[in-house]
């Protein structure tokens, strides 16, 4: 038996309302004791006793939006290389996005990515399942044998079903076997051509933008779908007010409806594009900067449950290009927390809700082991200084593509260690 | 006093003694164009590229006299869509054009930013020869060229632009400019052909012709693209030319003396009528003069700047 110690840390778990001092007692990769009541408990021999200094341990953040590029395009990100920014960003568990090459629409698929991270990653890497076949947007996946075989959740990735029908039965019949069905909204009609968030600075970069409209159309459809279903249905990646309102309302009605939000649209706003900086280029796309400041109300107030990476790497071959032929998307495993830690800083939201947002909330959404440190719970701890400041170069990016939209960013609070069933699979050395 | 700029991305930007430097350099190009020899040797022995990956026989031909009668050595490229469908993108063309050692790029692009994208990546000075619906600042400094040389002046002027400001590289140019030099802007349109934002903009807008063109000094027409006039932006050419097409009962209710603008290539009987563009009031022939002079001063001008004259 191995016991592992970590003492002298604070401890925060929304998942059990602890915000307290004491020490973190793992036996076997599991949670065996934990808070101020297991201080002085006394080490058995062979134990390993690691004295944090004060800083703060939380349970390993999960991360329920992660874009990679195995199989199909690994020279973007392999299962490997993205767990290793995982690690470092202080995420122990992953859902990864369909929209591979091929797409995840099989169970034979699924279980590559399955195999694929037991062999070359550390972190937990939970496999979502394709909604529609090939992602055609017109006939369902085999919802049952996949969540049978693993499944966080049924999406089709980036893409959002045109069809109101298709989604209305896959809706209806994900409820038997409890699959959560998570979707992103944009109207592609309506943001045909844009390039950016429809305004003023769009108007004089010579772009056609995205409106909001384009969001919330397709956002207010499902919602009424789930309504009609009672569907357990995510929307993944809001972006603006008028969507919180809709999720707000569902809540309200007690429908089994919960949000998502890209940590770019918490932390940036459409004036970092600046001058066609293709990093910024996003779906959805950056808001303004009051539509910014809503949505980390909206994480205040609790209206929104998740915060996700939105992990997305493109090489040089999809950024380096005039920004209308630039692909979207960043990567963001390694700073999400990073990120996450300004609103802190900033006194918007507090550090138990944000870990709660990062970590405990969208592991329940999405069933899986994680997001608590409650005894007998698996010991994934992310340990950080809640302090340090440093700086996010380019040189020192693990991701395999460097598409960072917090280059040179200046952070506070940094990753120490993260703890994956009880074994130290980064530090901060 | 000099140019503090190292390319000419765009208006945006430039100062109200940059826009006038340039103007004033560009009247003396004016009068050496009238002159039997045409040539000088200031810019000799230096090279420039004009790369066109959108096709223009107008400003293209443009810059080529320009910089043949400045003495510089112009090489023209139009590239269209073929290295790009060579997969070869336009920061490779860039570094493989930069290795010429060209002094001057002159660059035409289909995308928004795509000139400020390759100005990053070479040593020479960039000229924005039109960008996606972003900038055309030429255009625009030969427009207003046209205007001070017509009324004397530009500020202080009331100066309509009409039609599809959506997609216009020029209208955005021309917004830019003529409020550094303090003139009224008026933008008439449908709203169908309005980027968001456009009050915000530093333009007063219309629907309506007559309201908008009353008491004009100029008046500025823009070209509707052929695919945007059958039913996406407007319903039909007859729809389109009866509301906002510059006929002479509409260009009544502007000033008698008004100028009448267009920067070419014109549909007729779409945003203007023939008898108008062809009329007393039209300048739509100086402004191709002034062109070829605006782009003469532009290129002596950040060559002057960079020290490679």
């Amino acid at each position: 038996m191995t016991t592992r110690i970590l003492e002298n840390v604070r401890i925060i778990d929304p998942s059990q309302q602890m915000d307290e001092t004491g020490s973190i007692i793992i036996e076997n990769g599991k949670i065996a004791a934990i808070g101020s009541s297991a201080r002085n408990q006394g080490a058995p021999d062979g134990a390993e006793v690691i004295n944090c200094n004060g800083q703060i341990a939380v349970p390993g953040l999960v991360d329920t939006r992660v874009f990679i590029g195995e199989p199909g395009s690994e020279y973007r990100e392999t299962i490997a290389s993205a767990g290793k920014a995982a690690a470092k960003g202080g995420i122990t568990s992953i859902v990864t996005m369909p929209d591979t090459n091929p797409v995840i629409d099989d169970v034979a698929l699924l279980q590559f990515i399955q195999r694929t991270a037991r062999d070359t990653t550390d972190i937990h890497v939970h496999p979502a399942s394709a909604m529609t076949k090939g992602l055609n947007g017109k006939e369902m996946t085999e919802f049952g044998l996949m969540m049978e075989a693993g499944a966080a959740c049924i999406t089709d990735g980036r893409k959002t079903l045109h069809n109101a029908a298709v989604i209305r039965r896959a809706m209806t019949y994900a409820r038997d076997f409890g699959a959560l069905i998570a979707c992103e909204t944009e109207d592609a009609d309506l943001a045909a051509g844009g390039m950016m968030n429809e305004g003023l600075l769009a108007s004089w970069l010579g772009f056609s933008g995205i409106p909001k409209e384009a969001e919330i159309i397709p956002l207010e459809r499902d919602v009424r779908l789930a309504e009609l279903t009672g569907a357990n249905y995510h929307a993944a990646k809001i972006s603006v007010p008028q969507s919180s309102k809709v999720i707000r309302r569902a809540k309200d009605k007690n429908l089994n409806v919960s949000a998502g939000i890209s940590i770019n649209n918490l932390t940036l706003n459409e004036v970092d594009i600046g001058e066609y900086r293709t990093f910024f280029k996003l779906s959805p796309p950056l808001r303004s900067e009051e539509e910014r400041l809503a949505m980390v109300e909206a994480i205040s107030d609790g209206t929104i449950d998740v915060i996700c990476s939105s992990h997305d790497p493109q090489d040089v071959d999809t950024k380096r290009l005039p920004f209308p032929h630039a692909a979207e998307g960043a990567i963001g495993l390694e700073t999400m927390f990073a990120a996450a830690l300004r609103l802190h800083h900033s006194e918007q939201v507090s550090l138990s809700r944000l870990v709660e947002v990062l970590s405990t909330k969208p592991a329940e959404l999405y069933g899986l082991d994680a997001g608590s440190l409650r005894v007998g719970a698996s010991a994934d701890i992310t340990l950080f200084d809640l302090e340090m400041p440093w700086v996010h170069y380019k040189d020192e990016i693990v991701s395999k593509s460097k598409n960072s939209a917090f280059e040179d960013a200046r952070f506070t609070g940094k990753v120490l260690a993260t703890i994956v069933n009880g074994q130290t699979i980064y530090s901060d050395q | 006093m000099s140019f503090p700029h190292r390319h000419l991305l765009g208006i945006k930007g430039l100062s109200e003694p940059d826009i006038f430097y340039l103007l004033d350099k560009a009247e003396e190009a004016v009068k050496l164009s009238l002159q039997r020899e045409k040539k000088t040797s200031t810019l000799r022995g230096l090279t420039q590229i004009n790369l066109f990956f959108e096709a223009s026989t107008r400003t293209q031909a443009s810059f080529e006299l320009a910089g043949k009668r400045l003495g510089a050595d112009v090489m023209n490229m139009s590239v269209g869509n073929s290295s790009v469908k060579k997969g070869e993108t336009l920061v490779d063309t860039a570094m493989t054009l930069n290795a010429m050692h060209p002094d001057m790029l002159v660059v035409r692009h289909s995308s928004a930013g795509a000139v400020a994208l390759l100005a990053q990546k070479v040593g020479c000075a960039v000229i924005n020869a039109g960008d996606g619906a972003h900038e055309h600042p030429t255009q625009a400094l030969l427009d207003a060229l046209t205007i001070r040389r017509m009324k004397g002046t530009v500020g202080r002027l009331t100066v309509a632009i009409c039609g599809d400001v959506l997609h216009s590289r020029v209208a955005r140019s021309n917004i830019l400019l003529l409020n550094a030099l303090g003139a009224r802007v008026r933008i008439i349109a449908p709203r169908t052909l309005l980027p968001t934002g456009i009050e915000q903009m530093g333009a007063e807008v219309f629907s309506s012709m007559k309201e908008g063109l009353k008491d004009a000094d100029v008046v500025m027409m823009l070209r509707l693209q052929r695919e945007r006039m059958e039913g996406a932006f407007v319903p039909s050419v007859r729809e389109y030319f009866r509301f906002f097409g510059l006929d002479a009962e509409k260009l009544s209710y502007a000033k008698d003396d008004a100028l009448v603008m267009h920067p070419g290539p014109m549909n007729r009987g779409v945003e203007i009528a023939s008898e108008i563009a062809d009329g007393p009031q039209s300048v739509i022939e100086q402004q191709v003069e002034m062109g070829v002079a605006v782009r003469m001063a532009v290129m002596e001008t950040l060559m002057l700047a960079s020290g490679r004259n």
